[in-house]
């Protein structure tokens, strides 16, 4: 089995017209046995900016702490909050840097550009290859279910609203497929004056 | 002396922090899980005034296709240019790296870089880490000797060859090169024959797929046809998937609005700023 999917997890990322959502499920366990139904893997690292961290539940938390101690470190020496394209080259550079000894996390980046709005989705795969697609992005053990929600459930353009909706559901009916994923999801709808946060009602089976 | 206050400055380099960690889990049945390839089809050819190189665009994790349409040719410098197969951030990084080795060695010789220079550095680079690195690349460019094309292997060997393919798809593709390529190809003989060389990877080769990349280098001129063919079309959605709002049960939301900033533009005349390069 893959260390990857020892504690299982469920992420998707996707443009919209001006926005972006990010949307995790909320399962901790390990194996097949649940131990909490309230664990976050989507953290905020700016005012427009999310990162998602699905794989192995401890390199999740560590390699969230290193970023955000480099992201902080970066924002001091700049005086400037990071971007995220700058942000996904800092996450691909310190991943690769464990090129022969990786963190178990395949991250999922989600923001707007602070100056030009412009949204951005990139996921990367364990040692650090950038893929910045122009619709959408997985990552977890439900990420075959999600390609196929995703695949026939985006269209271009879609505002907040209906980008919720459409996250939602590809996310809900990837995961109800996925045995070690799902119990309750997070959904966070970005846009440039606001960040909208959603828990989702899901099935608990 | 380091503190937490003062610490050292880390090494450069990769690092094998998590090693001994992950050799333990693999110890317990959980082997290190496999990184993104890119099974590709790359190819390249010199023509009478230069290189054509060529690649599709499928990135796959095991058999998932995991980038429909990803860039496999890197820039090296401003007249090469180098096309990567084998594990898709190793490709990426090495050329990178390269890249910005080769822009510091132009600057500090003040000339043109020529392509053995890069191929020199690729196959030192590579050779080092005994093909753990595992880039499979063929390099091309001009420089004042003329057009040259390279296919450098993952363990640093490399070939100077007239036309080359690498990657899943090679076969197909040097198929398509061994039958019809002969010196002094004109460009749009040349454009031709290496599209019609990556087609024959992207059609038999499951590795490879999506649509075509061109780069055609010329002494002074670079062209980069990014998606010079869509061999793939996606077909059009006959009706829309858009769910009614309310559709998806909510137990709580939570709006947190953001203080947009005064916006101020500054405009910075291009042509005023320093220019390094000559």
């Amino acid at each position: 089995m893959s260390i990857l999917s020892y504690n299982g997890s469920a992420m998707v990322a996707m443009k919209g017209k001006n926005c972006v959502a990010i949307a995790t499920d909320k399962r901790f366990g390990i194996q097949a046995q649940t131990i909490s139904m309230d664990f976050p893997k989507v953290f905020q690292m700016g005012p427009h900016l999310f990162i998602g961290l699905p794989g192995l539940a401890t390199d999740t938390q560590t390699v969230m702490e290193k970023l955000r101690f480099r992201k902080n470190l970066y924002e001091l020496k700049e005086n400037r909050h990071i971007t995220p394209t700058v942000f996904a080259s800092l996450v691909s550079n310190m991943l690769y840097e464990k090129r022969f000894g990786p963190f178990f996390v395949e991250p999922v980046i989600a923001g707007l550009d602070s100056k030009t709005g412009e949204p951005f989705v990139c996921n990367m795969d364990l040692i650090g290859c950038p893929n910045a697609p122009e619709d959408f992005v997985v990552g977890g053990t439900a990420s075959a279910q999600l390609y196929g929600m995703c695949e026939s459930l985006w269209e271009p353009d879609l505002g907040p609203d209906d980008l919720f909706e459409t996250i939602s559901q590809a996310l809900i009916n990837a995961f109800d497929r996925d045995a070690i994923s799902g119990w309750g999801a997070t959904v966070y709808i970005i846009e440039k004056d606001k960040i909208t946060t959603k828990e989702l009602k899901t099935r608990m089976d | 002396m380091s503190s937490v206050l003062c610490p050292d400055i880390p090494n450069s380099g990769f690092s094998f922090d998590n090693c001994a960690r992950n050799a333990t889990l693999e110890g317990k049945g959980f082997p290190v899980p496999k990184a993104t390839k890119t099974g590709t089809t790359i190819a390249g050819i010199i023509y009478e005034d230069g290189v054509i190189l060529g690649a599709d665009t499928r990135a796959t994790e095991d058999t998932t296709v995991s980038d429909k349409n990803c860039r496999k040719i890197h820039y090296l410098a401003s007249n090469m240019y180098c096309c990567g197969a084998g594990t898709a951030a190793d490709t990426e990084m090495t050329t990178n790296m390269i890249a910005s080795q080769l822009e510091l060695h132009r600057l500090f010789t003040n000339r043109t870089v020529p392509v053995c220079t890069a191929n020199q550095l690729l196959k030192q680079y590579l050779f080092r880490y005994q093909g753990y690195i595992g880039a499979a690349l063929v390099l091309g460019g001009v420089d004042n000797t003329g057009p040259h094309l390279y296919s450098i292997y993952p363990h640093g060997s490399t070939d100077k060859l007239p036309y080359t393919t690498m990657g899943s798809g090679s076969l197909a593709a040097m198929a398509v090169f061994e039958s019809r390529w002969k010196p002094g190809l004109t460009e749009e003989e040349g454009k031709k024959l290496v599209r019609d060389a990556i087609a024959a990877g992207i059609f038999n080769d499951l590795g490879s797929g999506s649509n075509v990349d061109l780069c055609v280098i010329r002494k002074g001129s670079v062209e980069y046809l990014r998606t010079y063919e869509e061999a793939n079309k996606k077909g059009k959605r006959q009706s829309s998937y858009r769910y009614p709002p309310g559709t998806t049960a909510i137990l709580s939301t939570k709006t947190a609005n953001i203080e947009v900033h005064d916006v101020s533009i500054q405009r910075i005349d291009t042509d005023l700023l320093m220019d390094t390069t000559s």
